[in-house]
This record gives C-alpha cells, structure tokens and sequence, in this order.
C-alpha cells in the first residue's frame, strides 16, 4: 500500500503541504526510523551499564539467584507472538479490514500486557526473595533496565488501545493505515530490544 | 493519498487552533520555523548575558590573590553554572536558532518536516532552562562543575537539592534537543527542492544535518546516565555509589563522555557551517573543496564517539585503552585540518571584503586554530597528565567553545540578520565590537594558557600572593571587562538597526544560496513557488552563469540555473500550518513533572512524585490533543 506520493509531476500542485518529499517516504516513518536509531543508544546505555557491574556483584541475592528462567520465557514468548498479531493487524487495514484490524490490535495489546503483568509479578517475587533496587549493583542494575524496557512496552499499549479506539469510532481506515505501521515499527522494536535483553540477562551464564 | 480524513479530525479535534497573527498567544502558539528561531535566538542571548556576568563575577574575584568578592561555595556554584549555561542555554540554542530560521531556507523548503514538534522542542528548552535556573530562588544552585563528576554527586557528599537542579533541568532540555534533532534530520532527509541532491547543500545545511545525527545518537546516553544518577539521589540505587558496594564512579566518566564528546562537536560543526558560509560570500569565490569539506564534516561526525577517554586519561585507562584514545583523538586533526586549509584556500586570490560577518569568520579560523593546537596537545597522554585541571585546559576550550562557536555565531547574526529583520547592523559598530570582542578574548584566554602551565589549577576561588600568577590574572579579567563592553556595543547595534538600520534587499551581500532568492523578512510561507535546483550554489549560478564548468561542483550551469516550480495553481499564498496550543500545553506538563522530582528531592518521602503524575498526566493529553488535531485545521 503506498501511502505518499513519490515526488509528482512538477506541473501538477500537491494536494496539500503535506504530500510529496524529496525521497517520496513519509515524513512520519522517517521519524520513526530515526527515534528508533536513537532509543537503540539509549538502550546501548542501559545495557552496557549492566555489563560492566555484571558477576561482580556483593553480596546476596543477585540476579541470578533469583531468575526463573521458564517463567520469564513464558512472558518473552508471549511479547514475540503479539509481534505476530501487530503483522496480522497491519495486514488487516491494509486490506481495509478494519474489523480485523481492532481484533488484532486487541490481541497486541493483550499479549503486551501478559508481558507487562508477569513483568510486575516477576519483580514482586524478586522482592520477597530479597532483591530490591538498593541491595547490590546486581539489583540496581537490573532493576532499571528491564523497568526501562517494561515502560516502553506500556506505552506501546497505550499506544496500541487508542488506536483500537480510533479504530473503533472508524477514524482509522485504508488510506491510514500508515498509523498502524508506524506503531507497528516501535512494537517490533521494543520486541527485539527484548530479545537482546532476555539472552544478556538471563540466558547467558556468568 | 495523504488527505486525512477531515471532517472526523475535525471533531475530535480538543481545542479550535488559534489563528490570531499577532500579539503575545501567536507567538506562543507559533509553529512557523522563523519565529521559532527568533524565540531560540533572543532567549539564548539572554542566557548568555546570564552566562556573562557569571563569567565577570569570577574573573572580578580572580583579578587579584585572595579576593574576597564570594566564596568558595559561591565560586563553585558560579563556574557550573556558567559552564552549563554557555554550553547548553548559549552555543546549542543559538545554533538552533539558525538551523529553524535557515535551514529550511537553504533547502527551499516552506518549513520543517513536524512545524508543532518544532514549537514543542523550544518550549521544553526554556522549560529546561528554568528548572535549572529555578535553584538560584531555592538557594541551592548546581556547584559539581558542568560534568557532574560522580562521587561527588552522590548523596552523601551532595546532600542538598542542588545536584538535582542540574539533573532535572538537563534532563528536560535533552529532551528538547533530541525532538530538533529528529526534526532537522527528517527535514533535511526529505524537504529539499527538486534537484537539492544531498551534495548540493550548502555547508550550514550540511553541518546541521551531521550535528542532528549526533544529537539523535549522543543525547540517549546522557538521558541514561542522568537517569542513573537521579536513582542514586532519589531511590537509592549504587550505580556510582562507592560506599562498599563496588558502584564505580568511572562508569559516571563513561558515560558522561561518550555523550561529551559528540556534544562538543554538537558545538562547533553549526559555527564550522556558518564559518563556510560566510568565507566564499565575501571572497567572492565558490567555496574551494566542497566535497572534501563535506566528507570532512561526516567523518568528523563518526569519529567523534570514539575518543571520549581522552577526558580520562588519569583516571588509568591502561596502556591499550589510553594509546587507542590518544590516536583516534589526533586523527580528529586531520579532517579538522582539511577544513581550515579549505578556509584558507578559498580566501587565497578572491576579492576579499573585510564586512563584519566576514571579520568574525576570520576571527573564527584563527582562533579556532590555535584551540585545536591545543587540543592535540593534550591528545598526548603524558602531557595531558600535566594539563589536566590546570587553567591550561581552561585556555583550550574557551579557545574552541568562545573563539571558535561564538565568534562563528556571532558572525551568523551579522550575516543573516538582514534576512532575518530586513535591515543591515550596522558596519562601524560591528567593526567596533569585532575588535573589542577579539583583542579582549585573547587578553582574557591568552594568557591563561601562561597561567595553566605555570600550574595554576582550574576551578580555585581564589590564590595566595607570590605564586607569580598575579600578572596575568589581572590582564585576564581586564579582558573579560573588554568582552563585556563588546557585548554592550552589539546590543546597542542591535536597538539602532531596529530602530532605524539600513534597509537590506532580498540578497544584500550578492550571496549564493537559495536564503537570498526571496524577499527579506521572508514571507510567512517562504517560497511562493519552490526553486527547482540545477546546482551547487543556485543563486550564484543563475547571477554568474558566465562560471560555467568553472562553477561550483564543476558542473556547466544551465543559462537559467534555477527555475521556478510547482505552481500553486489558483492560490494566492500557499497553504502553511496553523498554530497550535498544543507543543506549549504538552511543555508544561515537561515543566511540571520536573518540578515534581524536584519537590521529592527537597523533601523527605515519596509524596511529591504525585505532581510528577500530574505533570506527565498533562503531557499525556497534549500529546493526544496533538495527534487528534485536525492537520491543517
Ligand atoms: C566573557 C567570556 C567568558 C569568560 C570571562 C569566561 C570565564 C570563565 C572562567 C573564569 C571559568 C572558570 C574556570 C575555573 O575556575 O576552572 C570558566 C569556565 C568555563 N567556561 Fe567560560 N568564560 C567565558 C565564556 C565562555 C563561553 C562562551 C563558553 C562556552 C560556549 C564557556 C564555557 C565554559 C566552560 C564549559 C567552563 C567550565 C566550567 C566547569 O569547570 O565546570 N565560557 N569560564
Ligand atoms: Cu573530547
């Protein structure tokens, strides 16, 4: 489906401002490309600053007292599905299924919250087992990691439910479906960071 | 096609968009790209005479040994707030302030890629600043020194609010600068006229679309490392906790420089910019070496993430680390050096005309030349091990930083305020404050590279008599007072061009760009119609079509070297975006939160964070009064 018009005839007057750009891509994909470019560093931050304190932590717990690896596999491999169901949710509109579409976004939406549910339980549980943010470089470290990564999937979701929304009140249709792409683009984003996230943390050993 | 489903965005819309032309809300609605620059402009010339008396306060307390005029905990206060001022309410903002007014000029574009991200940007920059600038009324201004060195940062050696000023305040204007910076590298990407190819933008344009790359890329690792040290204050997290439970404070330095360094190139490719500008225009030559000007830029770019621990030399790095970092440091010097060989060389046998802008370009070069000297001086790690911490450090970046960006952008305003205001400053008083600003900068920085090397320390409030320090302390401050009466001149040029300055025409100095083809102030929608380009230096081509294959670029200029396209057919003006309450509502709830963590940090318990919820509650609708705008209301 193409949205944007790949730079017209120079005789013939854009519909509006909006239309054509000097590569023909929109604008707003563009910026999505290069916040995600951005947010790559600012998880390369986190993460390198994880790595440096990781196994030289003090004292117990550590992260890896407390892991439990099948539990949080669980949860990954519901947020790498909701990436299959946000594909399916693009496809959708682009057929100009919009009924399709709000399932779809639903079940995204759903899976991602699954993710940010056992996300909240997971750090509920490491508590009561002792690790807290305070307690060693190990928790601190982990802590506002998967936090960080945690909120950007909630976002996500919001992000996801007011589309279902506008979907719903039939805003969201065939000629839009860039929205869903665009939204699409960060969710498949903040699955791979996840990826990267999961192997470092938890499947690595020490 | 890209019409938006109008009439249901137009209900949903929360807020009717403003429209009155004047008056205070247009301007706080404004999401015209010119307007906005101005707003960049005057607020970060206001910072800078912020940033200034700062600088007068501590040279007047240095001027002679034991002065008594503050102490040391107002001394420390002063050059962090100085530092950080200059760096990031100055030089950043001011050279923000050209890529909004010129940019899209240069491009031949009607505005920036996202107009309301554009207002968004500035609005959350003063919000930034007045965080920051909040702590002088709670009497607890920033005092660490503009890196913030962990572990001094650490609660227990900060145990006031004031760490958390700086935090916050930066915080926020990251924030700022990463949305300008997405914003330019879209818009420079995607809006260029028919036929601007990417290697025929004019250097400024180039410069700014580097500098956005490294904002986008180098601005998440400060957010990080501001984020950590926040927890640290806040909830107690080790990050760069030393107290027993191994949190390294080098980790801090790290992090610290890799956004460091890329950041003060962020400082100085919009002045290399400007200063390329500037030289072709008043030596009536094309500018020698384009490409190699732009492949110098783009590897000055890349090269700036890989040197960051040259900031850390003593901190023993070991002999791998330190040798990688020293080298890649020097190599720095050879794409620097290209660039100012192509200066020199497009000086060399054009018919040079000493104006202003031309003068401060000059001063640029020169001055710039002997930082960067420096500079490699102390990418040797023995002898940086004697620099460090010494005024000879202090020497080098003010020559860099205040010979290098701010004479290049003060070199900017002679040159585009024309443009920008339609009337000329006028050339006695430019001359005057050239002068002044020149001979008192090397009478202020000169001699501190004496002072530096006869082991002065850097950031003392005050020094004991018979070190033999006491000469040149006294010609520094004489200097300061020099720049300080420069800075009076410029204002004074300033009222009078406003009052009554010269009228300028739309090209007043026979530029070269596509800035000059349209009439000065430029209407609202820039361009009636939009240039169609045929070469490097458009305008020059269609005035000088005689340059032919001699042209810039080489190519043969076409004997129209740049025609008008797209006609709006039928329209008298071409449509432009309306005003929008929303980039300045969704800023407030920036400003809010921000002052929510800093309630929690002055005070015991939680309870506070609650106006951080409210301040992101805010955001949170402008954001989606944002997106449900109707686009073109
Ligand atoms: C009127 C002109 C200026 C004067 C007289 C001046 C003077 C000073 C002085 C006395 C210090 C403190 C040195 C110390 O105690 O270690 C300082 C620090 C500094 N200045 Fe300037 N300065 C001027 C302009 C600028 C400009 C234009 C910039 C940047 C664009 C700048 C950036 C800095 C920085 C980054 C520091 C280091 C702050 C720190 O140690 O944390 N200055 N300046
Ligand atoms: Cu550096």
């Amino acid at each position: 489906m193409q949205i944007v018009a790949t730079a017209p005839p120079v005789h013939q007057p854009p519909p509006t401002h909006v239309a054509e750009t000097t590569n023909g891509l929109n604008n707003r994909k563009v910026l999505m490309w290069t916040f995600l470019g951005s947010d790559c560093m600012f998880f390369g931050a986190l993460i390198g600053t994880y790595l440096i304190y990781r196994g030289k932590w003090l004292g117990h717990p550590v992260p890896t007292d407390v892991f439990d690896i099948p539990y949080t596999s669980v949860s990954a491999f519901a947020l790498l599905m909701s990436s299959l169901a946000m594909v399916l949710a693009l496809a959708a509109i682009q057929r100009g299924d919009t009924r399709r579409l709000q399932i779809w976004l639903l079940v995204t939406a759903g899976l991602g919250l699954v993710f940010v549910g056992g996300q909240i339980y997971e750090f509920a549980t490491f508590g009561h087992e002792g690790l807290n943010l305070a307690v060693n470089t190990g928790g601190t470290t982990f802590f506002v990691l998967t936090g960080f990564h945690g909120t950007h999937v909630s976002l996500g979701i919001a992000w996801l439910l007011s589309l279902w929304v506008l979907a719903k009140r039939g805003v969201i249709t065939q000629e839009r479906s860039l929205d869903v792409e665009i939204a699409g683009l960060y969710w498949h984003f903040v699955d791979i960071v996840w990826i990267i996230i999961f192997t470092v943390v938890y499947l690595i050993p020490i | 096609m890209a019409t938006i489903a109008a009439p249901a965005g137009q209900r949903s819309g929360l807020l009717a968009r403003p429209i009155a032309p004047t008056g205070v809300w247009s301007w706080l609605t404004t999401v015209d790209h010119k307007r906005i620059g101005i707003l960049y402009g005057t607020t970060a010339f206001v910072f800078l005479l912020i940033g200034g008396l700062e600088a007068l306060l501590m040279r007047t307390q240095l001027a002679v040994p034991n002065g008594r005029l503050v102490g040391p905990e107002e001394f420390n206060s002063l050059f962090t707030m100085h530092g950080t001022t200059m760096i990031f309410l100055v030089v950043m903002p001011l050279s923000a302030a050209f890529f909004n007014y010129i940019v899209p000029l240069q491009i031949g574009a009607r505005d920036v890629a996202f107009p309301r991200l554009n207002a968004f940007s500035y609005w959350v920059f003063l919000s930034g600043a007045l965080l920051m600038h909040f702590s002088f009324i709670a009497q607890s201004v920033p005092n660490m020194g503009w890196f913030a060195y962990a572990n001094l940062t650490e609660k227990t050696f900060s145990p006031t609010p004031a760490v958390d000023y700086w935090v916050v305040g930066l915080q926020v204007l990251g924030v700022g600068s990463l949305a300008a910076g997405f914003n330019f590298l879209v818009t420079i990407l995607q809006l260029r006229a028919p036929g601007m190819s990417l290697m025929r933008m004019p250097l400024f344009t180039w410069t700014t679309f580097v500098t956005s790359i490294l904002i986008v890329l180098a601005f998440p690792v400060i957010t990080v490392a501001l984020i950590e040290l926040m927890f640290d204050r806040l909830f107690g997290t080790l990050f760069f906790n030393t107290s027993g439970l191994n949190g390294d404070p080098i980790v801090w330095q790290h992090l610290f420089w890799v956004f460091g360094h890329p950041e003060v190139y962020i400082l100085i490719l919009p002045a290399m910019g400007i200063v390329s500008e500037i030289i072709p225009v008043f030596s009536r030559k094309p500018l020698f070496g384009y490409p190699f000007m732009v492949y110098a830029v783009a590897s000055i770019g890349f090269l700036s993430f890989t040197v960051w621990a040259h900031h850390m030399f003593t901190t023993g790095l070991g002999p791998i680390a330190t040798a990688f970092f020293a080298a890649s440091t020097m190599l720095i010097a050879v794409p620097t050096g290209i660039k100012i060989f192509n200066w020199a060389s497009t000086l060399w046998g054009g018919s040079i005309s000493l104006t202003t802008p031309m003068l401060c370009a000059l001063g640029f070069v020169t001055m710039f030349t002997i930082g960067g000297i420096t500079g490699v001086m102390h990418a040797s790690p023995p002898v940086d091990t004697q620099h460090q911490d010494t005024y000879f450090v202090v020497a080098h970046f003010h020559y860099v930083l205040f010979g290098g960006s701010i004479f290049a952008l003060f070199g900017g305003i002679y040159y585009w305020w024309p443009k920008i205001t339609g009337r000329f400053l006028g050339e006695s008083l430019g001359k005057l404050q050239f002068w002044l600003m020149f001979i008192g900068f090397n009478l202020t920085f000169g001699p501190m590279h004496f002072l530096g090397v006869d082991g002065m320390p850097r950031r003392i409030y005050t020094y004991p008599d018979g070190l033999g320090w006491n000469l040149w302390n006294i010609v520094a401050t004489i200097g300061a007072y020099t720049i300080g009466v420069a800075i009076i001149v410029f204002i004074t040029n300033v009222i009078r061009s406003m009052r009554n300055g010269e009228i300028a025409g739309a090209d007043p100095w026979d530029g070269m760009t596509l800035e000059w083809t349209i009439p000065s102030p430029p209407p609202h929608y820039n361009f009636e119609t939009i240039p169609t380009v045929h070469g490097r230096d458009p305008l020059w081509l269609q005035k000088h079509p005689q340059l032919d294959g001699h042209g810039p670029g080489g190519q043969a200029a076409p004997a129209t070297a740049m025609q008008h396209a797209e006609q709006e057919g039928g329209h008298e003006h071409p449509h432009m975006p309306d005003p929008s309450y929303w980039p300045l509502f969704a800023a407030l709830g920036l400003l809010v939160a921000g002052a929510g963590i800093l309630m929690t940090a002055s005070s015991t318990g939680y309870t506070m964070l609650v106006v951080t919820g409210v301040g992101l509650f805010i955001l949170l609708v402008g954001i989606f009064g944002w997106s449900l705008e109707p686009v073109n209301g």
